[in-house]
């Protein structure tokens, strides 16, 4: 790399507790020290966030070039995972 | 908070512009910082000195009217928050005395019941923040390349005869100055020696420098940067905005 | 090494790995991207896509992503200068929201296979634009009121519909950017509405800055569409969703009675209420001073990139620095964490 390039972090924030990290995006930083301090600058500035982490953008490894291929395919046939599969009857609440 | 009867003015003055002025003079780097990072970094450390400042000068008065009318003399803020950003160096070596001078101060506010207790339980939160980021900056600069280093260096030599100040007495500051300067020097002389600096050797205040901010005895380019924030506002008397 | 982002290294399998571009061929690919787009869906940085989508829209959010940062400087003229603390803190933060669009937008570029030093390269050597507004000049305080109301709501007139752009990335940007930038064009009216209501002074100045911005801001949708050569494939792609003129007539409809409001009047004598229309008509724009400032001959265009240049120059050093000491000191963690509370800003 040139002296002056500095790699590329992904940020995932905790937005507050109860929640996991979810990815808010990436940056640049020299190390894992500053990459954390420019996410939590960065991302969370307006109070967006309880807990950050951030990983070399390089260290992720990713399912498949094509987001949708086979490997996620068995859980779309699996509906009943999801809430809105269940049918409710009207006026029952706090399900 | 508390009540305004109970606000020692020369204290609230002197954090109020230590808070304003260096707020100021961070606000300057503003689309000129060396990664884009960093100008988001520099903007959030302004802008909570600026909410110091503006709680502080308002404890002593009408904050506008405070800023924007008083002469240079009148002003009550440190030398070393006045002196120009310079390099990135400069802009570091200043923060890192600055706010490890502030953290310690406030942590002891936070701790005592005097009038700036409140704003010293949030501030002290913000100022462990400016500090952190001032001894990361220390590490790299120092650490990093040999031109860094002699930056880094010779900035902190520069700024080091305006360091002394900070520990005078001030009235209404119900502070212990000589522990909190012991803690000072331990503190900023561990970070530079992890960062390969040395601490640097000359007078940390001069028959000028000995608590002259604190007197409204200031540096040159002081009143150029008040002339630059105030002219608008002097320009339209009693306007509101 | 290049940042070698997980979005490129898995770029590289999708075109290096082969099998499946060599058994399925690019046809299937196409026609799953163009279902993809029509259905509205979002594409994703792994997906396929045309070289031509990728490249339109690195051109576009790299165009964005350097306006976010230009612009900054016609606004931090004004910082140390703003006459009011709650003012002051304002005009930083919104500078300070600048900065962290532009790093938003660098990143969602970056998922596209190019890299932030790039983008900034041809930035800087004059390959890539930013948007020509910037290269007016901010004369006095009331620029800075006028700017939030017209230029960030040309702006965002333009960024909401971004927000449901086809590419995945672009329109999550979008949606934080739009989401901040409320307060920016809010902060303007205000400003503006105070010096409005302020001494005649005050209002002259709010009238003089209205006076100079408003057909620039006009400017800012781009040339008339039947001018306009890119637009009719980034409509089909969905990376734009209105034409130039019909966002240009919206912003104009919803200026008018903003401008009453403020008790200003927009420089326009042309301007008029179109009862079968439904829209106000309004005078034509001097084309003419747009391409020409869009060729480099605005007011500011040389000082604007000096600056931009001279900031990335000076800062080489910094940079280098840091990265020199990651190197020396790489044997330390490879991931970092915050403790739970660790990240909390008030």
């Amino acid at each position: 790399m040139t002296n002056t390039d500095w790699p590329l972090w992904e940020v995932f924030v905790r937005s507050r507790r109860g929640l996991s990290h979810t990815h808010a995006g990436s940056l640049h930083a020299p190390d894992a020290e500053l990459a954390l301090r420019n996410a939590r600058d960065l991302y969370t500035r307006r109070g967006e966030g309880v807990s950050i982490w951030v990983v070399p953008s390089s260290a992720i490894t990713a399912s498949s070039p094509d987001e949708k291929d086979p490997f996620f395919e068995p859980a779309a046939d699996k509906p009943y995972r999801h809430p809105t599969f269940y049918e409710i009857p009207e006026g029952v609440k706090h399900l | 908070m508390t009540t305004p009867t109970t606000v020692p003015l020369t204290a609230a003055l002197a954090l109020g512009d230590d808070a304003l002025v260096l707020s100021h003079r961070l606000g300057e780097w503003a689309g000129h910082a060396p990664v884009l990072e960093e100008e988001v970094a520099l903007a959030n450390i302004a802008l909570d000195l600026l909410g110091q400042a503006r709680v502080l000068l308002s404890m002593a008065g009408d904050e506008d009217e405070l800023a924007y009318l008083r002469e240079e003399r009148a002003f009550r803020n440190l030398q070393l928050v006045e002196q120009p950003n310079g390099d990135f160096a400069h802009t570091i070596a200043r923060q890192l005395y600055f706010s490890t001078y502030q953290h310690l101060l406030y942590a002891e506010l936070a701790a005592g019941e005097g009038p700036f207790a409140p704003l010293a339980a949030k501030a002290v939160k913000e100022t462990a923040y400016h500090r952190d980021h001032a001894e990361q900056w220390t590490l790299r600069l120092g650490d990093g390349t040999e031109a860094a280093h002699e930056r880094m260096q010779r900035a902190c030599a520069a700024l080091w005869r305006f360091t002394g100040e900070m520990f005078r007495p001030v009235e209404g500051l119900d502070v212990d100055g000589e522990r909190m300067e012991s803690a000072w020097l331990a503190s900023v002389g561990e970070v530079l020696g992890r960062a390969t600096l040395t601490v640097p050797e000359g007078p940390r205040s001069g028959a000028w420098t000995a608590g002259a901010g604190r007197q409204g005895l200031h540096t040159e380019p002081f009143g150029r940067m008040l002339a630059e924030m105030q002219h608008l506002h002097r320009s339209h008397p009693g306007a509101s905005w | 090494m290049a940042t070698a982002a997980a979005h490129e290294t898995a770029r590289t399998q999708a075109y290096g790995t082969g099998d499946a571009t060599d058994t399925t061929g690019t046809d299937a690919y196409e026609t799953a991207f163009d279902a993809a787009v029509a259905a509205d869906e979002r594409i994703e940085p792994r997906d396929w896509m045309p070289d031509a989508y990728r490249s339109t829209l690195i051109r576009q959010i790299a165009q964005h992503a350097h306006s976010e940062i230009i612009g900054m400087q016609p606004e931090a003229n004004w910082i140390t200068r703003a006459p009011s603390l709650r003012r002051k803190a304002i005009l930083m933060a919104k500078v300070q929201d600048e900065a962290g669009h532009g790093l938003y937008l660098y990143s969602a570029a970056e998922t596209l296979g190019t890299s932030r030093d790039e983008l900034l390269d041809k930035l800087h050597t004059g390959r890539q634009k930013y948007s020509s507004i910037f290269n007016y000049p901010t004369l006095t305080w009331a620029d800075v009121g006028a700017i939030g109301w017209l230029v960030d709501g040309a702006a965002i007139t333009n960024q909401v519909p971004l927000c449901r752009c086809s590419y995945g990335p672009y329109a999550r940007a979008m949606v934080r950017i739009c989401k901040e930038e409320s307060f920016h064009q809010r902060q303007g009216y205000e400003l503006l509405l105070a010096l409005g209501r302020g001494t005649p002074e005050q209002h002259a100045m709010a009238q003089d800055a209205v006076d100079r911005w408003w057909w620039p801001s006009l400017m800012m949708f781009g040339p008339p569409d039947d001018e306009s050569p890119h637009s009719a494939q980034s409509m089909a792609w969905k990376i734009k969703r209105h034409s130039n003129d019909e966002l240009r007539q919206r912003f104009v409809d919803i200026c008018v009675p903003q401008a009453e409001s403020l008790g200003l009047t927009l420089p326009d004598p042309d301007l008029r209420w179109n009862e079968e229309r439904g829209h106000h008509d309004f005078g034509v724009i001097d084309w003419a001073e747009f391409w020409d400032v869009l060729k480099g001959n605005g007011p500011c265009n040389e000082q604007r990139m000096t600056q931009r240049r001279r900031a990335h120059d000076e800062g080489a050093w910094v940079r280098e620095a840091a990265a020199a000491y990651a190197a020396k000191h790489s044997g330390g963690r490879q991931t970092g964490e915050t403790g739970e509370t660790g990240a909390t800003r008030a």
